[in-house]
């Protein structure tokens, strides 16, 4: 790999480290994650940390193998080799819903929110309350669920006026607050966004972006996948940069600037 | 960065979302685009009362009700299908063989206790349901077979065990009796007996029987029965809400932890059973089964649930819109009847009627939401 880089490292043992606390334990540490497909090995042997309250923008060109790793943590993929920690202790997430029963809750790129349905119940999509229907009958609490939802989003300042229209009428900053949402009410230990304000206006970025602020101040640890330099330093504490499928930097953001991010990133 | 709590409201969500907008002229249309299927239908009775003499008169209305059942019930379970994003074009036969099963059982135990002739009929019906939904829904939701070839294979597999185990011509069943839950009200009245529920005054005999009206059919008495069901189960239970939100984003679904191919599963089970019991009223009605009983059922049972306000691309409709669109299409059938119009007409009402239904739910997305 030495002939490909003309920076310091590229060996996932040698990157740049931030240097983190003796003792504390990181929220979720991942050690020599490999996926391949086929003959592609996607993530090759990455070693990734995050801490409890910190921001970590996950960058790397397209290929890079950002959101292959992301995908292995919220249980979409399974890895090939190594081990994931949550708190220290080694988890196995063979799926989705085993992932956000671990407390890791993940906003797509494609939102994964359900169009035909309103906002609050895609915030208790797959995990409704139960309820009565007619008075008598095993059915769901709609009134519960709203009251919940109007809580939890007007506790994250967004403003949606009909919670049961459906979300394909909201617009996109609506529906990605609607998702974020979704992971606030229910109590993430880890937050993962996949291209949060891609395909937003510019109010709507900053309002996202004030979203992960938030989350921040709730003491969430969050992942961001972005392309965008500029969100990527108005949130993120720690920059994690992949190449390749491999792991090639982790810097501070206070240590470093777009430029030397963009160079680690394309090679 | 500092939170600031300002509004993410679009100005679209705004306008449908305000309480004091509601009777701005968009959006009476949307709420016409809407109802239009519930306001068609009320266009047609009155239509059909002043033009066709005898429609409007509460016996030709239980007829309607009667006749509508068992194309109603093959769209129940379908309901669920179409919001899923899928199709089962095999209720038709399923339909088919289970009349002619449950008929083969109930004339091979002729002498038997009726309630247990129509008990183990019933079995049988239900029991082909189940192999008919099972099959459908291993090949679907486990073996990802598009829904439109997997039922297509089913349709003829039951399809042609129907005509094996028949032979061809109708199954009749000669027990006596049987016909009273297949065409008998829950109530009647003769002038002079009186009131006398499930049955007929027992004094009644001879030529009084035809002073007897009948009240409230026991047809329709099932289709409150089942249609109630599914509306329960579609629109107030935690499946119900997977079917929705399975046909809205598969991926979304799952995502969220909702088991996708035991939701599909369970849905095209509860279709073909649908289906069955479709077949087990039509017994009840002429006491015998046929082959290809609904083979012209599927596609107008399709077209109840697109006139109902459900999208053929899923995620959207209710079972209420179902038991609209049936009305509409019993309503059409019955008043061309009356007016002594060749009844083959029918078929290009409902098509005009099912083309209506579709560039209504088009307009949806542009016009209103």
């Amino acid at each position: 790999m030495t002939t490909l880089a003309p920076h310091p490292v590229s060996a996932p043992v040698s990157i740049p480290q931030v240097p983190h606390p003796e003792g504390l334990t990181p929220v979720l540490r991942c050690r020599k994650i490999t996926k391949r497909f086929g003959g592609l090995v996607a993530v090759d042997q990455v070693d990734f940390d995050v801490y409890p309250g910190e921001t970590v923008a996950l960058l790397g060109d397209n290929g890079a193998g950002k959101s292959t790793l992301i995908q292995t943590v919220a249980g979409v993929h399974r890895p090939d080799g190594g081990t994931i920690e949550l708190d220290g202790k080694e988890v196995d997430i063979p799926s989705p819903l085993q992932a956000r029963d671990l407390g890791i809750e993940t906003v797509f790129q494609d939102l994964a929110l359900c169009d035909n349905l309103g906002a609050a119940e895609n915030i208790f999509l797959g995990r409704e309350l139960p309820g009565k229907a007619y008075g008598f009958l095993p059915g769901l609490n709609n009134a519960r669920m709203r009251s919940e939802a109007k809580t939890v989003l007007s506790e994250l300042h967004i403003n949606i006026r009909n919670l049961e229209a459906p979300v394909r009428t909201l617009s996109g900053g609506q529906r990605q607050a609607t998702a974020i949402a979704r992971a606030v009410y229910w109590k993430a230990k880890l937050m993962i966004m996949d291209e949060p304000t891609a395909a937003l206006g510019v109010p709507e970025q900053k309002k996202v972006l004030s979203l992960i602020e938030t989350l921040k101040s709730r003491g969430v640890p969050v992942i961001v996948i972005s392309h965008n330099m500029q969100d990527v330093f108005e949130v993120a504490d720690r920059l994690f940069i992949m190449r390749r499928g491999r792991a090639v930097a982790d810097l501070r953001a206070a240590d470093t600037n777009a430029n030397e991010v963009v160079r680690l990133m394309v090679g | 960065m500092s939170v600031k709590s300002t509004s993410l409201s679009s100005p679209a969500s705004e306008a449908s979302a305000s309480q004091d907008e509601v009777l701005a002229p968009s959006n009476l249309v949307a709420f016409a685009g809407r109802m239009w299927a519930v306001l068609f239908l009320i266009a047609l009775i009155v239509f059909f009362s002043i033009a066709a003499p005898g429609f409007f008169d509460l016996f030709n209305f239980q007829a309607v009700g009667a006749n509508m059942a068992v194309l109603l019930v093959l769209g129940l379970g379908q309901t669920f299908v179409i919001i899923s994003a899928g199709i089962d074009l095999s209720t038709g036969f399923v339909m088919g063989l289970a009349s002619v099963a449950s008929a083969i059982v109930m004339q091979s135990l002729t002498g038997y206790p009726l309630p247990v002739i129509i008990l183990l009929g019933l079995m049988t019906t239900l029991l082909i349901g189940l192999a008919a939904g099972t099959v459908n829904g291993v090949l679907v939701a486990y073996m990802r077979v598009p829904p439109f070839i997997a039922t297509l294979g089913t349709l003829s597999v039951a399809e042609g065990v129907a005509y094996v185990l028949s032979g061809g011509p109708p199954v009749s069943i000669s027990t006596r009796g049987l016909g009273f839950f297949g065409n008998g009200f829950l109530a009647y009245f003769h002038p002079e007996a009186g009131v006398s529920f499930l049955g007929m005054p027992d004094s009644v005999t001879g030529t009084a029987v035809r002073d007897v009206v009948g009240f409230f059919p026991l047809q329709v008495l099932y289709i409150v029965v089942l249609a109630s069901f599914c509306g329960w189960l579609l629109g107030s239970t935690r499946f119900g809400r997977h079917v929705y939100a399975v046909g809205g984003n598969p991926k979304a679904a799952s995502r969220a932890g909702i088991p996708l191919a035991w939701t599909l599963f369970k849905i095209y089970v509860l279709c073909s059973v649908s289906a069955s019991l479709a077949g087990f009223l039509y017994v009840l009605r002429f006491n015998g089964g046929v082959a290809n009983a609904g083979d012209a059922l599927m596609l107008s049972s399709v077209a109840a649930i697109a006139i109902g306000g459900a999208s053929m691309l899923g995620g959207q409709g209710r079972i209420l819109g179902t038991v609209v669109g049936a009305l509409v299409i019993a309503v059409i059938q019955n008043g061309l009847v009356i007016l002594g119009i060749d009844p083959f007409w029918q078929y290009v009402a409902v098509g005009a009627v099912i083309i209506m239904a579709v560039l209504v739910d088009q307009a949806k997305g542009r016009f209103f939401p």
